[in-house]
């Protein structure tokens, strides 16, 4: 019987026999095929929980008041009931006070300069701090925190491309419909024109101590740094 | 800009100092915050549920009721809480709303009630969120059709001037407006009927005669035939072509299906009157014969289901199309395998592959007819792959046209049961709004009646009126009722008052008093009694009340009625005889009394008071006047107390 003359659609017809039979196999659990990743998928999941330190130490850390505290916390926790924040979130958050423009790329850095330990996510804690910066601290702090969300790389040095990265972000903030209209250098003119004022020494590039001595001195600046003392 | 992010703005405006030293130009000033406010909580009660939020919970919204000042309409100062006379569960989405940003859709609540929920509180209801906007769209889409369908019935019973088309029209579409419609309908269907037989009867062998085989009876009895053939399509011409006459819109009319099966069962005949009997064209001719098989296609109008299958049919288009589409590549692949498959076989009947189409398809649906039958393995293999598979995907797109076939019928039988629901529905609406116009008019004879016993002061009556205690709502309505009379210097009557009136103002008034008009009255009462019995039913009303409209104004009846203070006067006993079954009927009136007061009458006869009374005050029927007068009619009604008042109508 085997001594067959298996012909070539012969052949075909019984492998596809065989297959089929494979396949009635595996249905039955007989034959494991190597799905081993579908018990994995399920436990990702479940894991993105926070919950912030207390109400005491976070008085401590920062410089708001309890009941400030309280009311920030239940808008955080509201846009975030899990607790923390990651990057498409706060994008997203960002985006809906700029509907005009692209705010995703200065959220991006935004995100950067909030989330102080770096582990892709901003917690009620980062937030909390990088606010108390801002609202309410010196001038001096202020400053830190600007040039700290300008330095991308964070190596203490703001080079030009960091700053036309930024500035680019800032303008498409704007959007198209602007007037007068954004032209293509614009971005790169204004770079110009900052690191006239900021680089002391001309070496192509901005420490921290040269932001501040210039900033301390530009009384624009100086006022506007006050600008926002009572958001909260 | 989405007040659900509300909360992140001081985030926002403090992450703007980043971009401070960039400036070149100083920046504008903040604006101040001078409702330096703690954030509170409010207490929202409504229907005595209790939600507490957030004030800034409720601002996030400012454009509607809860986050404007609107709500300071609702504010309740002894207990320093909004209350809200709303249903508590339809609330909490509502309430939700503000806190998430997010606005769902219960799938419990009506959609109507929902709808109105949320315009009480001034939110649209297009930001309801992505996972329940489906839900709330079927289910609006729904209400709507029903409401169509309802405003659909409404057309029909209204519309009353048509013209001669447009009622013809009418007719054809509902057969069941007029009888004529009706007729016209059945036997429409009844020539439809005969006309498909005859053609399925011509064909049959009729028996062989003694010189000739088996014909078909067709060719046997020709005349025959063709005189029912030309009957039924006269009948169908005549037909099409009323319809082509009523229709409000020639062109869109013979654009319609029905239309042109019309035309397609009645041309071959006449195509075939036209030709001759030539050979080349008989072939043709044989064609058109098929054709007339079409009139079956008429019945759709005469049924519903035809028609919903047809509905389905044309809605389920896609899937049939994917039906068709996906059968044909299985069909030209398993039909091209056993081509090559059967190749080597000797005397295989796989000729060619459009030869073994026929066998593919007859496997895939499971036929098996056996006429062609693979030979070798593979073959065989392939053969049963091919008939495993057919089943699946012939199985697979049925049920999708299954379910819409369904749903359509499920929702015609919908129509067809509310259709069914709202006569009974509205004639107790009517009843009970009836009801209530008659509780007017049911209170003021009480009050007349009230002043009657007054004056007369007979206690027993007193004790028989029933006291009906009127709740402060309704004596007020009813106040009001009676100031619009006064101004319209009109009253309010029932309406078979109102008929008598018309009728009698219609006859012409004479003299006449005889004894005999009293027995006359009671035929004519009987058969109008008869007559009018079809009219309004009042149940409701306990005792039927008759007030009759009079020329002058109310006083002029009052007068009468406090004449009429005598108890049974000998002219009165005539009335009544034709009293029937009332033994507390009393006649309160003196004939003599209510002639002279009603100077106003033209003629005034010497009366007797013809009563013809009201029988019984539990019955139903109608107080009838005479409607051969004598120039005054009185009519008499008993109250539940016995009491008669007599009432006059002027002629």
């Amino acid at each position: 019987m085997l001594t067959m003359n298996l012909e070539g659609l012969e052949m075909i017809a019984v492998l596809v026999v065989v297959v089929l039979f494979v396949k009635v196999l595996e249905q039955f659990g007989l034959l494991e095929s190597g799905y081993d990743d579908s018990v994995e998928d399920e436990l990702e999941l479940s894991a993105v929980r926070h919950r912030p330190e207390g109400l005491e130490q976070l008085e401590a850390q920062t410089r708001f008041s309890r009941k400030e505290l309280q009311i920030l916390y239940r808008g955080f926790k509201n846009e975030c009931p899990s607790g923390v924040v990651n990057e498409d979130t706060f994008k997203d958050i960002y985006s809906q006070f700029f509907p005009q423009g692209d705010a995703s790329t200065y959220a991006h850095f935004l995100f950067n300069a909030f989330d102080t330990d770096h582990n892709g996510s901003v917690s009620f804690e980062d937030f909390v701090m990088g606010l108390s910066i801002l609202l309410r601290g010196t001038v001096q702090e202020k400053l830190n925190w600007a040039f700290n969300l300008y330095d991308i790389n964070k190596d203490g040095y703001i080079t030009k491309e960091e700053m036309l990265d930024i500035m680019k972000a800032i303008y498409d903030m704007m959007g198209k419909c602007t007037y007068p209209v954004l032209k293509e250098e614009t971005p790169r003119q204004h770079v110009e024109v900052f690191f006239q004022k900021m680089d002391k020494n001309k070496d192509g590039v901005v420490t921290i101590d040269e932001f501040i001595d210039c900033c301390q001195n530009d009384e624009n600046i100086m006022r506007s740094m006050h600008l926002f003392e009572n958001v909260l | 800009m989405a007040t659900g992010v509300a909360a992140w703005l001081p985030f926002a405006r403090a992450a703007a100092i980043g971009w401070m030293p960039v400036a070149n130009c100083p920046m504008p000033i903040a604006p101040r915050d001078n409702s330096k406010k703690q954030d509170e909580l409010i207490i929202l009660n409504v229907s005595g549920r209790r939600f507490q939020t957030w004030r800034t919970t409720l601002d996030r919204y400012p454009d509607t009721l809860l986050g404007s000042s609107e709500k300071d309409f609702f504010y309740n100062e002894e207990t320093k809480e909004y209350f809200f006379d709303r249903d508590p569960d339809a609330f909490r989405s509502i309430l939700n709303f503000y806190r998430t940003g997010k606005l769902h859709y219960p799938r419990h609540e009506c959609i109507s009630a929902y709808d109105e929920e949320l315009t009480f509180f001034g939110i649209i209801p297009e930001i309801i969120g992505d996972c329940c906007y489906e839900e709330y769209k079927d289910r609006k889409r729904e209400n709507l059709e029903r409401l169509q369908d309802d405003q659909e019935e409404n057309m029909d019973l209204k519309m009353p001037n048509m013209n001669f088309r447009e009622t013809m029209w009418r007719a054809f579409e509902n057969p069941h407006t007029s009888t004529m419609a009706l007729v016209f309908y059945y036997v429409t269907g009844f020539f439809i009927a005969v006309s498909v037989i005859t053609n399925v009867v011509e064909t049959v062998p009729c028996g062989a005669t003694a010189n000739q085989k088996d014909m078909p009876c067709g060719e046997r009895y020709t005349v025959a035939f063709f005189c029912m053939d030309t009957a039924c399509v006269m009948i169908f011409t005549v037909e099409y072509l009323l319809r082509l006459f009523a229709a409000p819109s020639r062109y869109r009319f013979m654009r319609s299906v029905m239309s042109i099966i019309d035309v397609v069962a009645i041309l071959p005949y006449y195509i075939g009157l036209v030709m001759t009997n030539n050979e080349d064209v008989s072939g043709a001719f044989v064609t058109l014969r098929v054709f007339r098989v079409f009139r079956i296609f008429k019945f759709s109008r005469h049924s519903q289901g035809l028609r919903i299958l047809g509905y389905t049919l044309k809605s389920c288009a896609s899937e049939l199309g994917f039906l068709l589409f996906s059968l044909t590549m299985a069909i030209i692949i398993f039909a091209t395998v056993m081509f090559y498959a059967e190749k080597g076989s000797s005397s295989s009947k796989f000729t060619s592959i459009p030869a073994s189409f026929w066998y593919t398809i007859v496997t895939m649906t499971t036929l098996g007819y056996g006429d062609m039958v693979p030979k070798t393995i593979a073959g065989k293999i392939f053969g049963s792959i091919c008939s495993l598979s057919g089943v699946l995907v012939i199985a697979l797109p049925v049920p999708v046209i299954v379910s819409n076939f369904s749903r359509i019928y499920h929702q015609n039988q919908r129509a067809d049961k509310r259709r069914a629901q709202k006569k009974a529905r509205l004639a107790r609406i009517r009843i009970a709004k009836s009801g209530s116009a008659n509780a007017f008019l049911q209170s003021k004879h009480n009050g007349l009646l009230n002043e009657l016993l007054e004056l007369t002061g007979t206690e027993e009556d007193e004790q028989k009126l029933t006291q009906k205690s009127i709740s402060l709502l309704e004596s007020q309505h009813h106040h009001l009722l009676h100031c619009l009379e006064k101004t319209t210097a009109h009253e309010f009557v029932d309406e078979q008052i109102y008929e008598q009136n018309c009728l009698e103002t219609a006859l012409q008034t004479y003299p006449s008093r005889s004894p005999s008009v009293s027995s006359h009255d009671s035929s004519t009462r009987t058969c109008c009694s008869r007559k009018r019995k079809r009219n309004v039913p009042l149940p409701n009303t306990s005792l039927p009340t008759t007030h009759s409209t009079h020329q002058g104004p109310l006083q002029e009846l009052s007068a009468i009625h406090i004449q009429c203070g005598d108890p049974l006067s000998h002219t009165a006993s005539r009335s009544n005889l034709n009293l029937k079954t009332d033994e507390s009927s009393r006649i309160n009136c003196k004939s003599g009394r209510i002639t002279t007061a009603i100077i106003s009458l033209p003629t005034p006869p010497a009366l007797t008071p013809d009563g013809d009374g009201l029988h019984g005050p539990p019955q139903r029927r109608p107080p009838r006047p005479p409607s051969h007068p004598p120039p005054l009619s009185i009519q008499t009604t008993t109250s539940s107390a016995g009491a008669n008042i007599v009432k006059v109508s002027a002629l």
